[in-house]
């Protein structure tokens, strides 16, 4: 209309594009997510990583066939066989593999029920801080004013208060079960990733792109949940990643302190535990093998986390946990 | 974009029959921000983004918006597109007053005003594959879903000049002048009536420049859009616009149609801006005097008294200190050019022959928040134009 044409400088551009395309090259665009996999794959430390953590999940799977071939079952008592003159734990033998416990029973099958416990925690309260942790902080970052000031005043009183001392009077106060060790882990770790999350939605929040997506008239819903979210996910799973090994080590420590799984559960915490009363009379085995499973457990789920970070991070930049 | 202005011939706009081709009419409109963190011991403070700005935009035409950055022409898109909700004033599209309409009741206006962005980077979701991006038009108003909607994107990326098989690419992975075309498309996706494009060509190279440009041509032909563009680049929008608004501080200084605007400016501001912009011709160059105006644009938080350039005019009378001029014709011009100026600027007057009628605590006192001192080095106003818009006006 009231714009004369200026062609000069051609549509060079656009001609490339369509040249490559006649190249028969297939036109496949290079998600974000397609590229931390990349890297991922290249990586070494995450395939050993993943490896053992793929290893552990099919033993915790594969508990009640192990169970089977050894023909001892987790909670069964071996008082002739599995105790020594003195009542104590017997070494590792050919009928325990890893030996048994102070009541006779098979360690190495107690060990991989206690996998169960352990993962099943692990994921659990993960899921549940992450669910918490990314309403809270969207909730927070997006809306703000009012409600932010709500959110990051619960989050800073929760920090304030130690970890142990509230599970342990939660746990004492309702006596312990399974799901409120998963309960408990799950809402009061979601903290820090309510801050990450928030810290990166207020920042995104300014960008053209939400604007845009509202002059297109988009409503809160959507923006929080179609554009924010998408650009706030990869700090989630590397936070997620890393939640995982810490809600193991949090699930032991409250078994360690009696306020964990309930007993007869074989679970590694109480496994400790217990063993750690009888360590000083040379029965190692009872305390080395769950310490060992839990660590390599929460090593194996750490080095994996750092390599997610590392990817879906190159520049190693955004992330303050 | 340099070489458009000596070839092209823009047309005299359509005689208008009367108000109804007007698409939008602003009126009075005023914006302020609550500057944050005061209120609560010291009277609360408010950054005057749009102060008072009136003007009409035709059907089918283009109306250009020009001013230093930080002068509130982005913020009068915002509250033109609805973004902001405006502080008073009234803004009527289509015959419809739109001010305060709630967002629910503002969905089904989204279809009819849209935005195209200043960053091709950030106005677009890194982490969305652009089939999706443009796609969200129809899928926020629920017009089309599957195999509709990919085809109706990729008609819309052709249109654009965009290859409709990168409908699964991001956005990282297309040049700056191809995401702002992906900016159009979805811009376009409603068939809207109005685009408001936010400085669409300033963060790109020139040679892309003029490739976005004439793809905004050919769509207002096409479909007889409306556009209000914004721009600091005078030479782009004088070849965009048929009408052009100068805003200062927050203000409407003069309104022309884009010739004579550039051939007979009466406000001084307009003089100053003109003066600064870019002569081809080295020889020509050399002999035009360029106006440097003294000190830097002062604070929106405390606007100066009276006209909002006397401290920086040349022509400064203690009038304009006094009075706020009304933004009306001036020197016997036709309606449709209108200047706030007490002493506009007869055709061919030499603005550097003036020297300011005003004390010099007057120039100084009133810029208020302004760094230079009262003998600092004049500032060359093509210099105060800076290429990127620091992130969100004010």
């Amino acid at each position: 209309m009231s714009m004369p044409e200026l062609r000069s400088a051609g549509e060079s551009e656009v001609l490339d594009e369509s040249g490559e395309a006649a190249a028969g090259k297939r036109i496949e665009g290079r998600s974000p997510w397609r590229l931390a996999y990349e890297r991922l794959r290249t990586d070494r430390a995450a395939k050993i990583a993943l490896g053992t953590i793929l290893v552990i999940v099919l033993l915790a799977i594969l508990a009640p066939v192990f169970a089977k071939i050894t023909g001892h079952g987790p909670n069964q008592q071996f008082i002739d066989i599995g105790e020594n003159a003195n009542g104590g734990p017997v070494p590792p033998s050919g009928i325990f593999w890893l030996g048994t416990d102070n009541n006779g029973r098979d360690l190495f099958i107690r060990i991989l029920y206690g996998a169960r416990v352990s993962l099943v925690v692990g994921v659990l309260a993960t899921m549940i801080s992450v669910a918490l942790g990314v309403l809270l902080g969207l909730a927070a970052g997006f809306i703000g004013g009012f409600v932010d000031t709500v959110i990051a005043r619960v989050i800073d009183v929760m920090l304030s208060i130690p970890f142990l001392i509230l599970a342990i009077s939660i746990a004492y106060v309702s006596g312990p079960s399974l799901w409120l060790v998963i309960g408990i882990i799950g809402v009061l770790s979601f903290t820090y990733l309510a801050r990450i999350v928030r810290g990166q939605v207020i920042s995104i929040k300014s960008r053209e792109f939400i604007e845009a997506a509202r002059a297109l008239g988009a409503g809160p819903w959507r923006i929080m949940f179609v554009d924010l979210l998408p650009n706030v996910i990869a700090q989630v799973i590397v936070y997620a990643t890393l939640l995982i090994p810490l809600a193991i080590v949090s699930e032991a420590s409250l078994s360690f302190l009696g306020v964990g799984v309930p007993p007869p559960t074989a679970d590694w915490g109480s496994m400790i535990s217990d063993a750690s009363g009888f360590y000083q009379y040379g029965y190692w085995w009872f305390l080395f093998f769950p310490s060992v499973a839990l660590l390599i457990t929460t090593l194996a789920f750490n080095i994996f986390g750092d390599s997610v970070r590392d990817a879906l991070d190159p520049r190693g930049a955004g992330i303050y946990v | 974009m340099t070489s458009a202005p000596e070839t092209q011939a823009n047309p005299v706009p359509a005689p208008a029959a009367d108000g109804d081709d007007v698409l939008l009419r602003v009126e009075n409109l005023v914006k302020h921000f609550p500057l944050k963190g005061s209120g609560w011991f010291q009277p609360k403070e408010f950054v005057h983004a749009v102060d008072g700005v009136s003007l009409e935009v035709r059907r089918g035409q283009t109306f250009g918006i020009v001013g230093e950055t930080g002068c509130g022409k982005s913020t009068l898109a915002r509250c033109v597109a609805r973004l902001y909700d405006v502080t008073s004033g009234r803004i009527v599209f289509d015959g419809r007053d739109i001010t305060q309409l709630s967002q629910r009741r503002l969905r089904p206006l989204r279809t009819e005003i849209q935005m195209i962005f200043q960053d091709p980077i950030g106005s677009l979701n890194p982490r969305r594959r652009v089939g999706s991006i443009i796609g969200d038009p129809f899928a926020i108003h629920k017009l089309a879903s599957g195999a509709e909607r990919k085809r109706r994107v990729q008609e819309l990326m052709e249109r654009v000049g965009l290859n409709p098989e990168h409908f699964n690419r991001f956005p990282a992975e297309f040049s700056g002048g191809q995401r702002q075309r992906i900016g159009v498309a979805r811009a376009l996706a409603f068939r809207p009536k109005l685009i408001i494009c936010d400085e669409p060509v300033s963060a790109l190279d020139v040679s892309i420049q003029a490739q976005v440009i004439n793809l905004l041509a050919d769509l207002q032909t096409d479909f007889g859009l409306t556009y209000i563009f914004i721009a600091h680049d005078l030479s782009v929008v004088r070849h965009v616009s048929n009408s052009i608004g100068v805003m200062y501080l927050g203000k409407v200084t003069e309104v022309a149609t884009a010739d004579e605007l550039f051939t007979v400016p009466r406000h001084p501001y307009t003089g100053a801006l003109l003066s600064a912009v870019p002569v081809p011709n080295p020889d020509e160059s050399d002999q035009r005097k360029q106006i440097i105006l003294a000190g830097d644009v002062p604070s929106p938080i405390a606007p100066p008294s009276g006209c909002r350039f006397h401290p920086r005019c040349p022509k400064a009378a203690p009038v304009c200190v006094a009075e706020d001029p009304p933004l009306e014709p001036r020197l016997g011009d036709g309606p449709e050019h209108p200047a706030a100026c007490h002493l506009p600027m007869a055709e061919g007057e030499n603005l550097a022959e003036f020297r300011p009628s005003i004390s010099a605590e007057e120039r100084v006192e009133e810029v208020e928040g302004s760094l230079l001192p009262d003998n600092a080095e004049p500032v060359d106003i093509a210099g105060a134009l800076p290429v990127r818009r620091e992130g969100g006006e004010p």
